[in-house]
């Protein structure tokens, strides 16, 4: 599909002057597609627009795959077809997906392969070995030996080439990592077995070698899977973020187009109430936004035309016209861009817990089976038992617990986090996050919702707030549908008005048999105000005026988060943008006693240095513009689904919903995964030092190798599918 | 001992078909999304012709 027939189906204008041409095939996020009505009503929904001939929806990516005629339907129609039904759906910028699904499937294969040949082949050696112990032929042994060794020849050929691939690269780069040894012992261990069963011997390590294969390949597997699924997920987030932009041709005519396909000069029209979808420059249209998605700040500030908005700002009062502008010409871009691309340098690279075990496990193993190698030689065996014992020691010490437990475990995690609402969005973080020990937040939209709340509605009249969210529930601005929400929280009916007028930037009028009522600011009501911000005022002509106030409500549970999280031993500081009064109010009901008001997105990552520089390791939970390069800084990093695309974009967990409560649980996860991942590093520890001592004395036999090796994998994944299944 | 020279082999043969049926449902995309395969089963609505695979 190229960018030509893309465009051809999103811009109805030009259309005609490009004929239709081959099929196209869209990818799209779909938001809250949780069952199979919800999967049929998509395809459906999609199968119905004209031009699309299949629609294939995914309830594992949350994605719907289109097939369309790009002349007759595009992205928009999709999307729009699919926001009438109650879905929410965005298109996917790129198709990397497609990459790790490859790399993911090219795996999957070799284990099923390795699996195959790994029972049959286990199969036969029981007959063998059953055979040893009673009257079996040594001509029927020897035609066993054989049968497995044709089948673990191809197999270890074709389902060992992850590791031996990865062996040589570490190799030429002259490294160790754990593929060597692992790539070692399996070819040693199948070349030594085929030399064994052209002699004739007993020493046959087939089943061993192909089992050892097949545990190796399903842990390497499940870490794919891990990586692939964070990649999608935080694809979804972020083509979600985007939507829907209404452009303005040169001619007038408006159209649809999807905010990734926006090119710098298109003109924009904002609406009231909606968000900007991307960065430009107001041309017209005069206002107030809520830049508080960008600078922290809750109070709204005014525009004019000429001035600089960023994504993710939303438009409070008059329609806007805005100019597209690259990415490099936004100063405040540039800067929050130059100060992550320091803080990422700055990081030193996390080296993961396998990884570091994996620094002094491999030279270990090395060493181990070449000092029985040289042993057995010096005590005057030949150098076939040599070899032989020497190999039995490279399968025993193979790193069953590293390769398999420790994704199995991550795995478990992930899924977990996964049902209450977060997603894992790099393979590393969860072991990042259970190092932590300072929870550092942001304040608004993350301590807080990010939008305003009416403040005392217990005190205004139900007939004044039904009445009121009547007129409100025909308007977008946030205003307004904070009040629709409080009166729909009171148990309220609200029922849209009819005919209600909307001035821009002053408020609503619904004229009434007897007279007209007003809701909007002070003087659309012809009040009197003293000028504080975040109010709105409703008046029915005879009436007293009713004032309505807003702010920024803390979450629900932030409070008792904050509590949760000192409980457990962290500290917890605030660090927020916003003015120093309102910053202090937000610490003092959270319960936070350390606090930073009025911080530069510069301040900030300085703060966190000095905090890592007295040995602390940062959790920071932030949403905005600003605080993306200190997610980035951090340690670890949380942010909500609501937050800023550059911020989600450096954090490794999101969490969705109004509670805050899944920053704790994501932190708890994390530790139990951690500490069962050690658990599983001491089960293979254990079984390293009772087995080794056996392996290099020579004790070890074919059938106590694959036995041993079996259980120690099974007991591993059995440890961590603990964490799967248990609630908290 | 006999029943051993095509026994082994049937077994082998039969183990192959498993292997062989599950590369081809992996190669036909029927692991791609394992939750929803599960709702579609219980879909009862005949397949429509527009409908993919």
């Amino acid at each position: 599909m190229t960018a030509q027939t893309l465009t051809a189906g999103l811009a109805k204008g030009a259309q005609d002057a490009i004929a239709a041409s081959a099929p196209a095939t869209l990818t799209l996020a779909v938001d809250n597609m949780r069952c199979g009505g919800c999967l049929r009503s998509v395809e459906r929904a999609a199968l119905r627009i004209p031009g699309v001939s299949s629609a294939r929806a995914s309830l594992t990516a949350k994605r719907l795959t289109v097939t369309c005629d790009p002349a007759q339907s595009g992205e928009v129609d999709i999307i729009g077809a699919l926001e009438r039904i109650g879905f929410h759906a965005a298109p996917i910028e790129t198709a990397k997906q497609d990459r790790g699904d490859a790399r993911r499937n090219f795996l999957l294969r070799r284990v099923a392969v390795a699996g195959f040949a790994a029972m049959n082949i286990m199969l036969i050696s029981v007959a063998v070995w059953s055979g040893t112990a009673s009257d079996m032929e040594a001509g029927l042994a020897g035609a066993f030996r054989w049968l497995s060794a044709l089948i673990a020849l191809p197999t270890v050929v074709y389902a060992g080439q992850p590791f031996f691939a990865s062996a040589l690269g570490a190799l030429r780069g002259g490294r160790l990592n754990m593929d060597v040894p692992i790539s070692l012992a399996i070819v040693l261990a199948t070349g030594m077995s085929l030399y064994q069963t052209m002699l004739g011997n007993e020493q046959v390590y087939f089943d061993a070698a192909v089992a050892l294969l097949f545990f190796l390949l399903v842990g390497r597997f499940l870490d794919e899977s891990l990586r692939v699924r964070a990649r999608g997920e935080a694809q979804n987030l972020l083509s979600l973020q985007g939507g829907i932009a209404t452009v303005i041709e040169a001619d007038g005519s408006r159209s649809q187009v999807a905010a990734h396909a926006l090119r710098p000069g298109d003109r924009l029209l904002v609406v009231a109430g909606e968000r900007v979808s991307t960065d430009g420059v107001v041309r017209s249209g005069y206002g107030q936004i809520d830049q508080s998605l960008i600078t922290g700040e809750t109070s709204p500030a005014t525009i004019s035309p000429g001035a600089q908005v960023y994504a993710g700002t939303l438009n409070l009062t008059q329609p806007l016209q805005i100019e597209v502008t690259a990415v490099d010409s936004a100063t405040l871009l540039a800067e929050i861009s130059r100060l992550m691309l320091a803080a990422e340098q700055g990081k030193a690279r996390y080296r993961r817990l396998a990884d570091r075990a994996a620094q002094i496990y491999a030279p270990a193993v090395h060493g181990l089976g070449l000092a029985t190698f040289i042993g057995w030689l010096l005590l005057g065996a030949s150098w076939q038992t040599a070899l032989t014992y020497a190999i039995a020691v490279l399968i025993i010490t193979c790193p069953c617990a590293l390769a398999l437990a420790v994704p199995a475990v991550q795995i478990a995690a992930a899924s977990r986090l996964f049902r209450q609402g977060v997603i894992v969005k790099s393979a590393d973080g969860l072991e990042r996050l259970a190092e932590t020990d300072l929870v550092v937040f942001d304040k608004t939209g993350t301590l807080t919702l990010g939008r305003p709340q009416l403040l005392g509605g217990d005190l205004i009249s139900d007939d004044a707030l039904t009445a009121a969210a009547r007129l409100a529930s025909a308007s977008k601005h946030p205003y307004a549908r904070a009040i629709v929400e409080a009166a729909e929280t009171c148990g309220l009916l609200v029922k849209t008005a009819d005919d209600v007028r909307e001035e821009p930037g002053r408020g609503l009028e619904r004229i009434l048999p007897h007279g007209e009522e007003r809701l909007g600011s002070a003087g659309w009501c012809g009040v009197a105000s003293d000028g504080t911000e975040g109010e709105v005022w409703y008046r029915r002509d005879w009436q007293v005026p009713v004032r309505f106030r807003f702010a920024d409500a803390l979450r629900a549970d932030a409070a008792e988060t904050v509590a949760a999280l000192k409980r457990r031993g962290y500290d917890v500081a605030l660090l927020s943008g916003d003015r120093a009064g309102v910053v202090e109010d937000i610490a003092h009901r959270s319960g936070i006693d350390t606090w930073r008001a009025a911080l530069k997105p510069a301040d900030k990552i300085a703060w966190l240095d000095a905090r890592a520089g007295e040995g602390l390791k940062v959790l920071m939970a932030g949403d905005g513009l600003n605080d993306a390069p200190a997610l980035a800084a951090a340690h670890a990093s949380i942010s909500p689904a609501t937050a800023a695309d550059i911020s989600q974009r450096a954090a490794d967990f999101v969490f969705q919903g109004a509670r805050l409560a899944p920053v704790v649980e994501a932190i708890a996860t994390a530790r139990r995964a951690r500490a069962m991942a050690l658990q599983n590093f001491a089960v293979a520890a254990g079984y390293n030092a009772i087995c080794v001592p056996l392996a290099m004395a020579g004790l070890v036999t074919p059938l106590i190798a694959a036995i041993v090796m079996s259980t120690s994998s099974i007991v591993v994944t059995l440890n961590a599918a603990r964490l799967a299944g248990g609630r908290s | 001992m006999t029943a051993l020279a095509w026994l082994v082999p049937v077994a082998l043969l039969l183990g192959g078909i498993g292997l062989a049926a599950f590369l081809w449902a992996l190669r036909a995309g029927q692991f791609e999304d394992l939750d929803g395969a599960a709702y579609r089963a219980l879909e009862d609505d005949p397949p429509d012709g527009k409908s993919p695979r």
